[in-house]
């Protein structure tokens, strides 16, 4: 079937200004009359609560953390991109769109990506308003950084903790709706199903992670900002609990999983120590702003400390394969870049699997002080986990998973193919195409969560009627039992595995067969053992407690069970893009040089894929991809 | 290393709690102390054992969740370090480790060595923010903010939220948490127009919380993760004082909201 984004079409400059004013509008005396469900509270979930609930909104909000201050979009470091061109350095919303689209290696809906572009200036307006504390130059006016994948600087930051400071501003809006009445929040709480009722979206059913109690909430559209999957590989840099639990219940319910094979691989990870490791840490892209990256060129000086290596002796393969974007080339590329330099046996480090960051220039440059002023707190970090002083030596770096560009499909008005269910930030697929430029992640989620759903959910209200269904509605019922069947049947299998058994497993064979590089055969083959370790958990697990506690191995079988089933979707995805874009490198499809060699006579489209009950094949469909202000090219850092 | 662990455990708010001891064996130092903690469970499902139940997410220092009381200091005792930031070299083979939960009067213990810091969450309910709308806001750089002003802003800002300073506080006081709160939105110039009204009601939502006020032991700053100044609680009790005076001046009327 070939889907239809519903995007504008004409000139793009005006693209969403003339849809804006095609949108229907609820009056503000009928909105209380709605009630929307929002599920997670991170940039996208939290910004959209807040706003709903201040136009008036009845919200009911739901994260699994104890509180919405704790959402992964915290960790983000480096900074939130916005098309200002306050330095006078040529940016504009052109800019940054076809920075988006070339970056996403075309994969990606052109007017979306124009949409996000033209809001991001309102994104910096509207958080500086909320006492977000950006970095200040001594004028007093907004400082800036740069980020790969773009030749100027855009990327508005507050220390390294852009994330963080971005979240806090959301969550007091959201701390100020709640406070007024208009959200409900519900921490510790963890949907595990979505309700649909006559074809619509009308609820979700959820888990009490406190007291184990499966109960329905039901309201006229459902929002789900539930981030991303890449914790499908184990070892990633996502928070513990981050999961595709929300997005594959949904896709089991009929919602569709667009680009599922998308994930990107951040090049500037923190190397794995041991087997013990339960995640990976990112250093921030900020990093390569000033630190410049570097392996020995010869294999013989690989042990050596790095300080013994004369400059001669040293490849800084990014600025020589790609001069004008040097250290700041995209994710993919450097990436891919540092796991050939890997390869060729000059990694460094114990296992051999790294590179260096060096800052010994800059520092010689612009002083310590400097550098530590702009990255400190990336340093000390760095130096609780590894025991290395990252001003005296170079620190060591690896790429590792880090965000999920695939997610549940959604059309211009973020709405998936089910009528009322919503999805924002990560957990849609719209904007990234098939790889995130740096500093966008945090664009997206607040540009679909402040600037777009309050327009467009409202065009999708107008158009209901409020209410008319409880939670003693058959479907309801239902889907409670269900739940607690599934629960039930996960707790009974009593055998000696841990949840946390499978998880490595299945993430140490997704990583080698479905990671920086795949290929037929690698996918052929991890689409052959997958269903080995779903049987293996579904007879092997053991989940010591009961449903009707505080259960954590509970929760984190219920993650895993979904990851191992959402794996065979990844893969297969994979499988069917016989081409190479961004983040999917086939190494069937690749240039002389080692690019990636994507095939758009052939592939030029998001691929949907429809769940068709258990053990059938999904049924993919197509939405092509139209180039007609960004055109189609290859796509050169050089 | 071979490390022998005492732990706190404990069903639920209403249920007693007891120590139980536990060997952890293999243990790498170049573990988190949260993966040593796994690594226990893992043994302990293994024996088909209830395994500890801790509050933990993004493991990076940042989110906050992570709680443990680490031989009686809270995050365990090593300067701006929350516990899943704390390796096991800073540790030797065979010394014996206590685990225990935040305690706190404003914070129940839920199991083990979780808490609910949801009266956190009040606090910043009560006016931790900027009342501004989405929308109709002015250009960022419309209002210029001095680069001292807004680092003393992003110094109180960093604060993650993860209660240490309470649980570290003799007293229970969450005025190292408010005091960060409130000095954040007072250093800026859009978080001056409501700054009395806040004090008032962020001092007021703390009292009704259960936290106990500040006397002076600086145990907070010295547990907190962040490097939180103690000065950001002197910053406090100004702004708390100021708004009084106001109030008896009479432009606005200092009650809670």
């Amino acid at each position: 079937m070939i889907l239809d984004g519903k995007a504008p079409t004409g000139p793009i400059e005006t693209s969403w200004i003339r849809h804006r004013s095609d949108l229907k509008l609820v009056i503000p005396a009928n909105r209380r009359k709605y009630r929307i469900l929002v599920v997670g509270t991170g940039l996208a979930g939290a910004s959209s609560a807040a706003t709903l609930g201040e136009m008036g909104y009845n919200v009911e909000a739901f994260c699994l953390q104890d509180t919405p201050r704790r959402a992964h979009s915290i960790a983000a470091q480096g900074g939130i991109n916005a098309a200002k061109n306050y330095l006078n350095d040529g940016d504009s919303v052109f800019r940054l769109f076809h920075d988006t689209i070339k970056g996403g290696d075309f994969r990606a809906r052109e007017a979306d990506a124009w949409r996000m572009a033209e809001v991001s200036q309102y994104i910096i307006d509207q958080c500086v308003a909320q006492g977000v504390p950006f970095a200040r130059d001594y004028g007093g006016y907004l400082d800036t950084r740069s980020f790969g994948g773009a030749q100027v600087s855009r990327t508005f930051y507050a220390r390294g903790q852009t994330g963080q400071q971005l979240l806090l501003g959301a969550y007091s809006a959201l701390s100020r709706q709640i406070r007024a009445g208009t959200v409900r929040m519900f921490p510790r709480t963890e949907m595990l199903d979505l309700v649909v009722i006559g074809g619509r979206a009308r609820g979700i059913t959820v888990r009490d992670l406190v007291t184990g109690e499966i109960r329905s909430h039901v309201g006229d559209a459902v929002i789900l900002a539930t981030g991303g999957y890449v914790n499908v590989f184990h070892l990633s840099t996502n928070a513990m609990a981050c999961s595709v639990t929300a997005a594959w219940k949904a896709y089991k319910k009929g919602a569709w999983f667009a680009n599922p094979c998308y994930t990107q691989i951040h090049p500037t990870c923190i190397p794995q120590s041991g087997e013990h490791q339960s995640k990976l840490t990112l250093m921030s892209e900020s990093l390569r702003n000033d630190g410049r990256c570097w392996v020995p060129k010869r294999k013989s000086d690989v042990g050596k400390p790095p300080g013994e290596i004369p400059e001669e002796d040293r490849d800084y393969y990014l600025e020589r394969k790609y001069p004008s974007y040097g250290n700041l080339a995209p994710r993919d590329i450097a990436s891919r870049a540092a796991k050939e330099q890997c390869d060729d046996g000059r990694g460094v480090g114990p296992t051999g699997r790294g590179v260096y960051l060096e800052f010994k220039e800059s520092i010689e440059r612009l002083g310590e002080s400097v550098i530590r002023e702009r990255y400190g707190n990336l340093f000390e970090m760095y130096e609780r986990i590894t025991d290395e002083d990252g001003y005296k030596v170079p620190m060591r770096i690896y790429p590792a998973p880090h965000y999920a560009m695939g997610g549940l499909w959604v059309d211009y008005n973020l709405m998936s193919n089910l009528p009322g269910l919503f999805v924002l930030g990560e957990a849609n697929f719209s904007v990234h195409g098939a790889n995130r430029l740096g500093a966008s992640a945090l664009m997206q989620g607040l540009a679909d969560g402040y600037f777009i759903i309050p327009y467009t959910i409202a065009d999708y209200l107008a158009r209901i009627r409020p209410g008319g269904v409880s939670t003693s509605d058959t479907e309801c019922v239902k889907s409670v039992e269900d739940v607690k069947a599934a629960l039930k049947r996960l707790l009974s299998i009593k055998g000696d595995r841990s949840v946390n058994y499978f998880r490595k497993e299945l993430g140490a064979l997704l990583w080698q067969h479905c990671g920086m590089e795949r290929s037929r055969e690698s996918l052929t083959e991890a689409l052959a053992r997958i269903p080995g370790i779903r049987d293996e958990f579904r007879e092997k697990l053991r989940i010591p407690g009961t449903a009707a506690e505080f259960n954590q191995q509970l929760e984190n079988a219920v993650r895993a069970e979904d990851f191992i089933e959402f794996a065979e979707l990844l893969c297969t995805d994979a499988l069917h893009r016989n081409e190479s874009c961004g983040g999917h490198f086939r190494v069937e499809h690749q240039y002389e040089d080692g690019e990636a060699k994507r095939d758009d006579p052939n592939y030029c489209y998001s691929a949907a894929w429809e769940y068709k009950g258990p053990g059938a094949p999904p049924e993919l469909h197509k939405e092509p991809l139209r180039f007609e202000n960004v055109h189609l090219m290859v796509r050169s850092y050089k | 290393m071979e490390l022998k662990l005492i732990v706190w455990r404990q069903k639920g708010p209403d249920e007693p709690g007891w120590f139980e001891n536990y060997i952890a064996r293999n243990v790498s130092q170049d573990q988190s102390f949260l993966e040593m903690l796994d690594q226990v469970n893992e043994d302990l499902i293994r024996k088909g054992r209830i395994p500890i139940a801790f509050d933990h997410d993004c493991r990076e220092g940042i989110c906050g969740t992570c709680s443990a009381v680490v031989n009686g200091v809270p995050h365990g005792g090593f300067e701006r370090t929350t516990v899943c930031q704390l390796h096991m070299r800073k540790f030797k083979d065979g010394d014996a480790i206590y685990i225990e939960p935040w305690r706190a009067r404003a914070f129940p213990i839920l199991r083990d060595l979780v808490v609910d810091r949801g009266a956190l969450d009040k606090l910043i309910q009560a006016g931790g923010y900027i009342s501004c709308h989405t929308g109709g806001v002015p250009d960022g750089n419309s209002i210029p903010v001095s680069k001292a002003d807004s680092d003393k802003a992003m110094d109180a800002a960093q604060c993650i939220g993860c209660g240490a300073c309470v649980a570290a506080c003799p007293n229970g006081s969450a005025m190292l948490f408010v005091g960060a709160k409130v000095s954040h939105l007072a250093a800026l110039p859009q978080g001056q127009v409501e700054a009395p009204e806040r004090v008032v009601a962020m001092i007021q939502a703390m009292r009704d919380c259960g936290f106990g006020n500040c006397s002076n032991h600086y145990e907070c700053q010295a547990v907190c993760p962040k490097d939180i100044d103690v000065k950001f609680i002197s910053k406090l009790n100004r702004e708390f004082l100021t708004a009084l005076i106001l109030a008896k001046a009479g432009p606005f009327k200092a009650t809670a909201g």
